[in-house]
């Protein structure tokens, strides 16, 4: 009958558009499905985060291990705060753990580097919710050219 | 004083036709469904309003892919930058152009085609004589067409979506020299699942709602006549298109403006 | 109520008592009362315009008078909820001037559309339903025809044979005769005689072809002028004094329904719009008038 036919082409066409969704979510965009998964905050403060956003990810020698989710300001001191969440699998930390912000090219986006502290009997596993003490602030270009020049300036006097 | 009149006219039309199609679009679709009835006949809407627009959704999906890769190479590599197409291309299209570009291209291949059947079922009789058998031309011929509509449009806005992005590596990878892995890799660590997969479904669904709700009204409250039939078929295609851009920046300014 | 119902069950199918209908100022019945006997067919005729069409909506309860009772079997068809209406439209069927079929049905399937939607018979059973209608109007060879490949005569017949597919009480003809060819014509006067004589079904035929309404008809109302300005059996029409039936039956250009339009005096529209023109004219009447003078 004719409505077989119907029903054979509303078939292909609905699971195209299936199809092309499930694409969509695993293939184009990845962080939605991983970023869903548990996950624990750690703190670090920072005298200078630079251009590095929410949603900035953190990686570990590369491997993206979680991602920034706030950047407040402290009340007291007034240094900025970021609110780092970190994949529930990568909760060995140690207390020795340094973070940095850097840039990924000249021009790229910032992120964070974390590099992970020695291990010791003496040093403890960082716990949720923990401040890591160790921090370098992003690079500020227009600092750098200024430090240089003045530099370069007093050498040559 | 007759520029006054004339505004009170117009705004009197403007609410009594806003009225109507509030009362057609929640008289078709707030009943009691009948699957038994209704899933053939939805069935067979599916395929007019969806299956049927692949053709013209996959080939404006793709073209306007490599249309974007290329314009964003020859951009981008003047920075060094040509790592980034796979993002730019990627979210231009999911955010905006999937969306929107599908639904103009909806609005003019099935929208107006609704319009058009519709109105000539009105003017020849056929909407009358259903009413005379009995039969609620609202449940029976508006109701499966509008879901049809509002089912269709979020999928093909899907496909143009992915069509568009498989478009895009053809040129940039295939033909302009971009690393296939950086392509994909740096658009999977750019584009983020809720904020601009979900935000661009949501805009399509809101899409399809519009379109076919003005495609459905347009058509049954048309003049029956081949005057009538024709200006309300125009009348679908400008104002679901009007109203798809406006709609557009409205919910861009909800979404992604913090 | 109780003595409409007994009217009802006595002599007529539908009572139309003080009518008004108007749409928007213009009034296009102004209480008017007519009765269609059970089992008979009546006529509606009366010029073109004077919304004939309109009073099958209103007894099909598609559009809703200003005033006055219209009652089908003793429903008064504008007071009912929209359940009974569509429960009372179950029992009348239309025959739509332009047949109505619906395009993307066969000829078939559009008779079998009416038996699917308000029954659970089996398919085996709507097929005898469907093939007997198509006979009783000759065309059960045309069943896997689409209705574009009809005339447009068999079309009409195809939409009584939907008509009557749920075999109703009441069929509403609107202009069954306009539009056809003589021997289409003569099909659809006998179609309509033998459905009412063999199934006893009250007829409502709304035309304006004098000749064949005469020949079917069993009562006649010649409505013109927002008013019933005739009623009787054909003979009785034929017979009728009343100079307004008589331009009517006879079909003569001018009379009590004059040839013009309404419209204000005609020369001094011409003149009032251009007084050059109206001096033109007055020249060329008195010119016409001494031309007239020498000859």
């Amino acid at each position: 009958m004719m409505s077989k036919k119907i029903e054979l082409m509303v078939g292909i066409f609905v699971a195209l558009g299936i199809a092309a969704l499930l694409m969509l979510s695993l293939k184009v965009a990845n962080s939605g499905i991983s970023g869903g998964g548990e996950s624990y905050n750690l703190f670090a403060k920072f005298d200078n985060i630079g251009g590095l956003k929410v949603r900035s990810p953190i990686k570990v020698g590369g491997v993206v291990v979680g991602r920034v989710s706030d950047i407040t300001l402290d009340s007291e001191d007034y240094t900025p705060v970021v609110t780092m969440k970190i994949y529930q699998q990568y909760d060995q930390f140690s207390e020795a753990t340094s973070v940095a912000i850097l840039t990924a090219g000249l021009l790229g986006e910032q992120y964070i580097g974390l590099q992970p502290g020695f291990m010791d009997e003496s040093v403890e596993i960082l716990q949720p919710n923990d401040f890591i003490e160790d921090t370098k602030p992003a690079l500020v270009l227009e600092e750098l050219i200024g430090q240089f020049l003045f530099g370069q300036g007093s050498g040559d006097e | 004083m007759q520029q006054l009149q004339l505004l009170g006219k117009n705004t009197l039309a403007l609410i009594s036709g806003l009225g109507r199609a509030v009362i057609v679009l929640l008289s078709a679709i707030l009943h009691r469904p009948d699957f038994r009835k209704g899933t053939p006949l939805l069935m067979q809407q599916l395929y007019n309003v969806g299956f049927l627009s692949l053709v013209i959704i996959v080939v404006s999906g793709g073209f306007i892919g490599m249309v974007l890769a290329l314009q964003g190479y020859t951009i981008l590599v003047g920075y060094g930058a040509e790592a980034s197409l796979g993002p730019m291309v990627a979210l231009a299209l999911l955010r905006e152009l999937g969306p929107v570009v599908s639904a103009l291209l909806f609005a003019g291949r099935a929208g107006s085609a609704l319009t058009a059947e519709i109105g000539l079922m009105k003017a020849t009789e056929q909407l009358s004589s259903l009413e005379m058998m009995a039969v609620d031309p609202l449940r029976r011929v508006i109701a499966p067409r509008f879901w049809a509509g509002f089912i269709s449009l979020p999928l093909l806005a899907a496909i143009f979506s992915m069509v568009g992005i498989l478009g895009a590596h053809l040129v940039g990878v295939d033909w302009l020299g971009v690393d296939s892995g950086t392509f994909w890799s740096v658009m999977q660590s750019q584009v983020d699942f809720n904020k601009d997969i979900l935000n661009g479904i949501i805009k399509s669904v809101v899409f399809a709602f519009v379109v076919t709700w003005i495609a459905v009204y347009k058509g049954y409250d048309c003049e029956p006549t081949s005057e009538g039939i024709s200006r309300a078929t125009t009348s679908t295609v400008v104002q679901s298109s009007l109203l798809i851009l406006a709609l557009d920046f409205i919910l861009t300014a909800l979404m992604f403006a913090v | 109520m109780i003595s409409n119902e007994k009217s009802a069950n006595s002599a007529s199918l539908v009572d139309i008592n003080n009518l008004t209908f108007k749409r928007g100022e213009r009034v296009i019945y102004n209480n008017i009362s007519l009765s269609i006997p059970k089992g008979k067919i009546t006529a509606i005729m009366g010029p073109s315009g004077i919304g004939k069409t309109t009073l099958l909506r209103l007894i099909g309860g598609q559009i809703r008078p200003e005033s006055g009772q219209i009652l089908f079997a003793g429903n008064d068809i504008p007071q009912l909820s929209r359940k009974e209406l569509y429960k009372v439209r179950k029992r009348m069927s239309m025959l739509f001037q332009s047949g109505a079929l619906f395009t993307e049905l066969s000829v078939y399937d559009n008779i079998a559309f009416p038996i699917r939607e308000h029954t659970k018979l089996p398919e085996a059973i709507i097929e005898k339903i469907v093939l007997m209608k198509l006979e009783a109007v000759g065309l059960r060879g045309a069943r896997d025809l689409q209705p574009n490949e009809l005339s447009g005569g068999m079309a009409r017949r195809v939409a009584l044979a939907r008509a009557i597919a749920l075999d109703p009480e009441l069929i509403l003809y609107d202009e069954p005769f306009a539009g056809q060819d003589p021997i289409s014509m003569g099909v659809i006067v006998r179609l309509i005689r033998s459905l009412s004589d063999a199934l006893g079904l009250t007829s409502v035929v709304v035309s304006h072809d004098v000749p064949e309404v005469m020949s079917i008809a069993d009562y006649i109302y010649i409505i013109a002028e927002q008013k019933i300005i005739g009623q009787g059996t054909p003979e009785q029409i034929q017979q009728d004094k009343s100079p307004l039936v008589k331009q009517f039956v006879q079909g003569e250009a001018d009379g009590p329904v004059p040839f013009h339009f309404a419209a204000p005096h005609y020369q001094n529209e011409l003149i009032k719009n251009s007084p050059v023109l109206g001096s033109a004219l007055n020249s060329m009447s008195s010119s016409a008038l001494s031309n007239r003078g020498q000859i």
